[in-house]
């Protein structure tokens, strides 16, 4: 039976008998043959044919089958031609021999053809298999060069978005390998508006694109929002909103956020899931650590998402580490990890004059005793004066905020538009720009709601709250709202707001006034228990959250004033 | 005592060389017959390496024929001739000119 696939098999042997046989076996088998003499022939042969495979026999005149077979192997270059040898030499030193000058198998005389046939079949197999394997490999070397260059054009990215950062500033030491971002780690630091210091230290789950997607909002909203003003919880939450969206199940990051303010000395940090961080006292030499006390941002919602701060003095000279596991977890030639304890011994000795800094990364690059020790990233902040951190950002606005600064806004609104629109949307989302009042969103919504519903419901539609004293009461109120407002030929109720700067932070004037006939309110304006008069105006809730409330007039003007303060 | 040609061997070979049999048979005797008579002078000129190879070659040759018995004597010149005892082969080349004579007369009949 012959081989499915026809192959073209070059026989070189010198003794005519014998080659007249082969040529009849490998015929009957249903290959091609190409025929020669000797090993001078043989090598032009295969230059001019490129069988598949080659029988050579052992010993010939001129060129014997050891150097053509040399070669030939040599000219066959990265393809698989197998050299079956013919030859009757039996001693191993022979053999050896053949298999060092590249042949792959034997056929010893006399021919058998079931022999022959079978080596052919395997060699044939064999040839098979390698080329696809060339042919996989050579695709595998293909994939694998679009994945470099995706990863090059995802750095160019992130390093775009990351540049506008501050840390070069003279407080800040780093170390954070070229490629981190692959790694997952990511550090970005800016000076605020108000002159603090915010920086960010990220370690992303993961390696490669999918670890480093996610170090772009993240470094893009920390910019942005830092330029504009916004506090560290705002920033905090956002970014962990934004990466729960986007970060599949399982991939998160764990932080550390601190924000540094040089005039007040003190920082506020936060960290979910990296390491301790170490104050080091400049005084003492003592260490204070700061545990992680949070889950990695992205793992929960906004509502469930905890935001409490640690806040902790530090004096001029003291100075803050930050570090993600690369240097705890790096390891030495026999597999063992540098660890905790290594790392804060590093911390006591007095002895060196070299800066800790400095220390951190000698040590740890002599433990891995040269195995790859660039997936550590280390973040060290100075506490210094303020003048020392000047804003060297070129891209620095001269405004202080992005955002609304000095404004004011009037919006009265008239009986059609009581009946179907809830004005109170509308000003939260005006107010939420002020960068500073973003944050107070819940309680400037409590005390617009309350100043409007009295406004409506007590000044224009003339209710009595009372009535809500009972759950019946209650049902007939609304009723009864629902029958004035539809009921309603004039009246208004209008809203002015005044926003402006002052210092680091600003005030919003709020004031409400309404068509209505107004109340009784000097006797009660400094009885802050009693609720008579107001009716159930919830004035004692609104009062404990703003700085000042007062009516105006006959009562159906209330004026309140609500401060903020950048260090929020 | 066996023949000097092995009748397995040579039914096989006629199912594979077809009507190029008789082309085999005769380019086989012509080289042989030429070797063999090459062997007398190569040992007159105390020659080891080349005697060797010529015995090697037709010891091969020849058991594809499946002239065994022939073969066999080639090896065994062979084998002297590697190991340099030259005195022996003397011997060894009158045995295999007359085997040669039977191998050759048994394969001329099947032309």
């Amino acid at each position: 039976m012959s081989e499915s696939v026809p192959l073209t098999i070059l026989i070189a042997d010198d003794t005519d008998s014998d080659r007249l046989i082969l040529e009849a076996i490998v015929k009957k088998e249903g290959h091609r043959v190409v025929s020669v003499c000797d090993g001078q022939e043989a090598i032009s042969a295969f230059i001019a044919e490129r069988p598949d495979m080659v029988l050579l026999d052992a010993l010939m005149p001129r060129l014997d089958g050891f150097g053509a077979a040399r070669k030939i192997k040599e000219l066959a270059g990265q393809e698989l031609v197998p050299i079956i040898f013919l030859t009757s030499l039996t001693d191993t030193e022979s053999l050896v021999h053949c298999l060092d000058a590249g042949g792959d198998d034997f056929l010893s005389k006399p021919y058998n053809r079931v022999i022959l046939k079978a080596k052919i079949k395997s060699f044939s197999r064999m040839r098979e298999m390698h080329n696809e394997v060339q042919i996989q490999r050579d695709q595998i070397a293909s994939h694998n060069d679009h994945l470099m260059q995706e990863q090059t054009i995802a750095k160019q990215v992130f390093d775009n978005i990351a540049h506008t950062g501050c840390l070069d500033a003279a407080n800040v030491n780093y170390f954070l390998s070229p490629l981190a971002v692959f790694n997952g780690d990511v550090i970005v630091a800016a000076i605020r508006p108000s002159g603090s210091m915010m920086v960010l230290l990220g370690d992303f789950t993961g390696h490669g694109l999918p670890a480093a997607i996610g170090a772009m909002p993240l470094a893009s909203s920390f910019y942005g929002m830092v330029q504009k003003g916004f506090s560290m919880v705002d920033i905090l939450r956002e970014v962990n909103q934004k990466l729960k969206q986007i970060l599949p199940i399982g991939v998160f990051c764990c932080a550390t956020i601190v924000d540094m303010n040089f005039v007040k000395k003190k920082i506020k940090i936060w960290n979910g899931g990296l390491p301790d961080g170490y104050v080091h006292r400049a005084a003492t030499g003592e260490v204070e650590t700061i545990k992680s006390t949070h889950l990695p941002l992205g793992v929960l919602d906004d509502m469930s998402f905890r935001d409490d701060c640690q806040h902790i003095e530090m004096e001029l000279g003291d100075r803050l580490y930050m570090w993600s596991d690369g240097i705890i977890e790096s390891r030495n030639g026999s597999g063992d990890m540098f660890g905790e304890e290594r790392l804060r011994a590093l911390f006591d000795s007095k002895k060196q004059a070299e800066p800790v800094f400095d220390r951190i990364l000698n040590s740890v690059h002599e433990y891995a005793e040269g195995e790859r020790d660039d997936d550590l990233s280390l973040i060290e902040l100075t506490m210094v004066e303020p003048a020392e951190v000047i804003n060297t950002n070129l891209d620095y606005e001269p405004q202080r905020y992005g955002g609304l600064l000095e404004w004011a806004l009037d919006l009265e609104l008239k009986p059609s538009t009581f009946r179907m629109f809830d004005p109170l949307p509308l000003l939260l989302n005006i107010l939420v720009e002020v960068p500073g009042l973003r944050s107070h969103s819940g309680n400037l919504y409590t005390i617009l709601a309350e100043l409007y519903s009295n406004a409506l419901e007590h000044g224009v539609l003339g209710l009595d709250s009372s009535w809500k004293q009972t759950p019946e009461g209650f049902a007939r109120y609304y009723d009864e709202r629902k029958k004035r407002v539809d009921a309603l030929e004039g009246g208004f109720v209008r809203f002015k707001l005044d926003h402006e700067v002052e210092g680091d932070g600003g005030t919003l004037n709020i004031r409400v006034t309404d068509s209505g006939p107004g109340f009784e309110h000097q006797r009660n304006i400094n009885n802050s228990h009693k609720a008579e008069g107001y009716s159930g105006r919830g004035i004692p809730l609104i009062r404990t959250l703003c700085d000042s409330l007062r009516y105006i007039g006959v009562g159906n003007q209330v004026e309140v004033i609500f401060k903020w303060d950048a260090d929020d | 005592m066996t023949g000097p040609v092995d009748t397995e061997t040579l039914s096989m070979l006629k199912e594979v060389m077809e009507d190029d049999f008789s082309e085999l048979i005769t380019t086989f005797l012509d080289d042989a017959a030429s070797r063999v008579g090459q062997l007398p002078s190569l040992l007159e000129q105390g020659d080891a390496k080349a005697l060797r190879l010529c015995a090697h070659s037709l010891k091969g040759s020849s058991s594809n024929l499946g002239a065994i018995v022939f073969s066999d004597l080639c090896f065994e010149i062979e084998s002297r001739a590697n190991d340099n005892q030259l005195e022996e082969i003397e011997g060894y080349i009158e045995r295999i000119e007359q085997e040669f004579l039977r191998v050759k007369s048994a394969l001329e009949k099947l032309l």
